[in-house]
C-alpha cells in the first residue's frame, strides 16, 4: 500500500511552490472590492456571534413590561440604554439580534455541512458507478428539484415536528441535489482525465479514487455552491421560523422574532425592521462572498 | 424533433410518480391519526373507529393504499379533504387562479423590468448603471420576502394609506366569480371601482412575489448579453453601420434570450414556494396559504393531493420550457 502511495505521488510532480492555488484565489479575490466587504461582515457577523454575550447591553430574555415597545435611541421617546427599542414584551432587540447571529451562523454551518457531505457522496457514488445506481439517484434527486423547496422544507418538519434541528434536517434534504448534481458532472469530467486513469492503473482502490484522488479536484464549484447554500440555509431556515415551523420562542432566531413582531406592525415598526435587516445583510454577504469566489475560483466565468 | 419531444415527456412519469411516492410516504409518517384530528376530543367505540377507517381508504395496507391512490389519481380522483368534504382537486381548483394570477403578474413585473435591466447593465458595462442594477439585483436576491412583504405593508399601506393590507378585493364589492382571475371578473362585473381596487389589492403581493426572480432575470440577462456581444456577429452588425437599438435590441438580445427563457422557466418552482410566504402575509386565499393550512389541520388527502398537483404543475412548465428550448436550439435536441 505504500508503494501505490508513493507511485501515485510520483506521478504527479509538485510544480515550483511560485503561487499555490489557495494563494491565487486569495489574490483575485482581494482585488474584489464586494467581495472583500463581504468578508468583512461575515467576519463581524462571526465575532457578534463570539461575543454575543460581551457585546450585548442586556440579557435577551429579560422582560421589562414597563419598557415594552419603546422605539429605538435616536426616535422620539428612545431609550439610550435600548439602542434598538423593545419588543412587544420588553425585551431588547439588540440583544436579540446579536444573540440571534448565534443561531443563523450555526443554521447555515449545519446546514451546508449536512447536504454537502451526503451530496457528495451521492454525487461520487452516482457518477463512480453509473447505470441503475445512477439513474436512481439522479431520479430521486429530479424529484427533490422538481417540488419547491419550501413546500418540501414544509412537509419534512411537519413529519418530524416542528423545531430548529427538524427545521436545519429538512432544510438540508432539499439542499442535497444541488450538491449532488456539481458533484456528478465534476466527477464525470475528471474521470476521463489521465491522472485518473494512472492512479486507476497504479492500483488505487475506489475509496481512494473517489476521496483522495478525484474529489479534490472538484472542489472548486462545490466551494462555491457552499458560500452561496449558506445564505440559503438561513432564508429557508427563517422562513421556516416565521411561519412557526423553524425555531420556537422564545429562541432569538431571526425569523422566529419576525413572526413574533407581526401583531406590533401598525404600532412599533422597529419590532419588525431590525431582524429582518439582520437576515437581509447576512444573506447578501454570503451571497456576494458566492459570486466573488466564483470569479476567483474559475476565471472562466469572470465577467 | 418529434423523437426529442417524446423523451422529454417520458422522463416526466417517473419524476411524476416519485413525487406522488415521496409526498405519500411523508405524509403517512406524520405521527397522528386523520381520523382522531376530525373527531378532535370525542372518544369513539375502537371497532366503529376501524369501521370508519376502512371507509375512508386509511385501514388497507400502505402499499395498496398507495396503488389505490395513484390509480385515482389517474383517473382524476385526488381523494377526498377531510376538512371541507369535498374533493381536493375541486378545493385546489377554487384556488389555484387566485395563486396562477399573483404568480403570473409576479413573473411579468419580473421580466419587464428584469430584461431591459440586464440589458442595459450589459450595454453599459462598469458603469454607475451597471453597478446599482446588479447591487439592486443582488439585494433583491438575498431578499427575505416574507420581511420585504412586511416592509411594504408597513411603509404603503400604514404609513400611506396608499394600498389595502390584505385579501384579494374590498368587501364592498361582490359578484360571481367567473374565472377565478379577479382582475378580469372586476372589469367585467361592471362595479365602478371593482377593477381599481382589485388591482390595488394585487400590487404589494405581486412587488413581493416578483422580487426574487426579477433579480435572478435580471443578472441572467446581463451575463447572457455580455457573452453574446462579444460575438462576431454582433461586431459585424455594428460595422455594416446598424443602429446601435437594432444591434443589442434585435441581433443581441434575441440570441441572449434562449437562457434567460429557461431561467424563467426554473423560476416558476421559486414562485410556488414565494406564494407560500406571500400568501401567508397579505392573507392571499391561493393554494399556497391553503396547503399551509391543510398542513396544520392534518388533512392528509389535501396536502397530498396539492403538493402532488404543485408538483405536476412545475413539472409540466418545465417540461414546456425544455420543448421551447429545444425549439429554439436545435443543437439541444441531439443531447440527453
Amino acid at each position: 500500500m505504500t508503494n501505490v502511495t508513493n507511485t501515485a505521488g510520483a506521478i504527479a510532480p509538485k510544480p515550483a511552490p511560485v503561487l499555490t492555488p489557495g494563494r491565487e484565489v486569495w489574490l483575485s479575490l482581494k482585488s474584489n472590492r464586494g467581495a472583500m466587504v463581504a468578508l468583512g461582515i461575515i467576519l463581524l457577523t462571526i465575532l457578534c456571534a463570539i461575543l454575543a454575550p460581551v457585546l450585548a447591553p442586556h440579557d435577551y430574555t429579560t422582560q421589562n413590561v414597563d419598557l415594552a415597545l419603546t422605539p429605538p435611541a435616536w426616535a422620539e421617546g428612545g431609550s439610550a440604554t435600548y439602542m434598538l427599542g423593545t419588543d412587544g414584551i420588553g425585551r431588547d432587540i439588540l440583544s436579540r439580534i446579536l444573540y440571534g447571529s448565534r443561531y443563523s451562523l450555526m443554521i447555515g454551518l449545519i446546514v451546508v455541512t449536512l447536504s454537502l457531505t451526503l451530496g457528495v457522496v451521492f454525487g461520487l457514488v452516482s457518477g463512480f458507478y453509473r447505470g441503475t445506481v445512477d439513474s436512481l439517484i439522479m431520479r430521486l434527486m429530479d424529484i427533490i428539484l422538481a417540488l419547491p423547496s419550501l413546500l418540501l422544507a414544509i412537509v419534512i418538519v411537519v413529519l418530524l415536528g416542528t423545531g430548529l434541528t427538524n427545521a436545519m434536517i429538512a432544510v438540508a434534504i432539499t439542499n442535497i441535489p444541488h450538491y449532488a448534481r456539481l458533484t456528478r458532472a465534476a466527477v464525470m469530467t475528471e474521470l476521463t482525465k489521465d491522472y485518473v486513469v494512472a492512479s486507476r492503473v497504479a492500483g488505487a482502490g475506489t475509496l481512494r479514487l473517489m476521496f483522495k484522488t478525484v474529489l479534490p479536484n472538484c472542489l472548486a464549484p462545490l466551494i462555491v455552491q457552499s458560500t452561496l447554500g449558506i445564505s440559503s440555509a438561513v432564508l429557508d431556515a427563517a422562513a421556516l421560523g416565521f411561519l412557526g415551523l423553524g425555531a420556537q420562542p422564545p429562541t432569538p432566531e431571526w425569523g422566529t422574532m419576525l413572526a413574533d413582531a407581526r401583531q406590533y406592525i401598525d404600532s412599533a415598526w422597529w419590532v419588525v425592521t431590525f431582524p429582518g435587516l439582520a437576515i437581509l445583510i447576512t444573506v447578501l454577504a454570503f451571497n456576494l462572498l458566492g459570486d466573488g469566489l466564483r470569479d476567483a475560483l474559475d476565471p472562466k466565468l469572470k465577467r | 424533433m418529434i423523437r426529442f419531444v417524446i423523451q422529454r415527456m417520458l422522463l416526466i412519469i417517473p419524476t411524476f410518480l416519485g413525487a406522488a411516492l415521496l409526498t405519500f410516504v411523508l405524509i403517512h409518517s406524520i405521527p397522528g391519526d386523520p381520523l382522531q384530528m376530525l373527531l378532535g376530543e370525542k372518544v369513539i367505540d375502537p371497532v366503529r373507529h376501524q369501521e370508519l377507517l376502512d371507509q375512508m381508504g386509511l385501514g388497507k395496507p400502505l402499499p395498496i393504499q398507495f396503488i389505490d391512490y395513484i390509480w385515482n389519481v389517474l383517473q382524476g380522483d385526488f381523494g377526498k379533504s377531510i376538512q371541507s368534504k369535498e374533493s381536493v382537486l375541486s378545493d385546489f381548483f377554487a384556488r389555484f387562479p387566485a395563486t396562477l394570477e399573483l404568480a403570473f403578474c409576479a413573473m411579468l413585473l419580473a421580466i419587464v423590468i428584469g430584461v431591459p435591466a440586464g440589458v442595459l447593465a450589459a450595454q453599459r458595462r462598469g458603469s454607475v448603471y451597471d453597478h446599482s442594477i446588479m447591487g439592486a439585483a443582488l439585494t433583491g436576491y438575498s431578499m427575505p420576502i416574507f420581511w420585504w412583504g412586511l416592509l411594504l405593508i408597513l411603509f404603503f399601506s400604514l404609513n400611506l394609506g396608499w394600498t389595502p393590507v390584505s385579501g384579494r378585493i374590498d368587501l364592498d364589492y361582490y359578484f360571481d366569480e367567473g374565472t377565478g382571475f379577479m382582475l378580469w371578473d372586476s372589469l367585467m362585473s361592471d362595479q365602478e371601482g371593482a377593477f381599481r381596487s382589485a388591482l390595488s389589492h394585487l400590487i404589494l403581493p405581486t412587488i413581493v412575489l416578483g422580487t426574487i426572480p426579477l433579480a435572478v432575470i435580471a443578472r441572467m440577462t446581463r451575463s447572457a448579453m455580455l457573452e453574446v456581444l462579444g460575438e462576431d456577429y454582433v461586431r459585424t452588425a455594428r460595422a455594416k453601420g446598424l443602429s446601435g437599438f437594432r444591434v443589442v435590441g434585435i441581433h443581441a438580445l434575441r440570441n441572449a434570450l434562449i437562457p434567460v427563457v429557461t431561467v424563467i422557466g426554473l423560476q416558476v418552482g421559486t414562485l410556488m414556494a414565494g406564494a407560500i410566504l406571500t400568501e401567508n402575509i397579505f392573507s392571499w386565499p391561493g393554494v399556497g396559504s391553503w396547503l399551509v393550512n391543510s398542513i396544520y389541520q392534518r388533512d392528509y388527502p389535501s396536502v397530498q393531493g396539492g403538493v402532488l398537483l404543485i408538483a405536476g404543475f412545475v413539472i409540466l412548465v418545465n417540461l414546456t420550457v425544455d420543448l421551447i428550448y429545444g425549439l429554439l436550439n436545435p443543437r439541444i435536441r441531439g443531447r440527453r
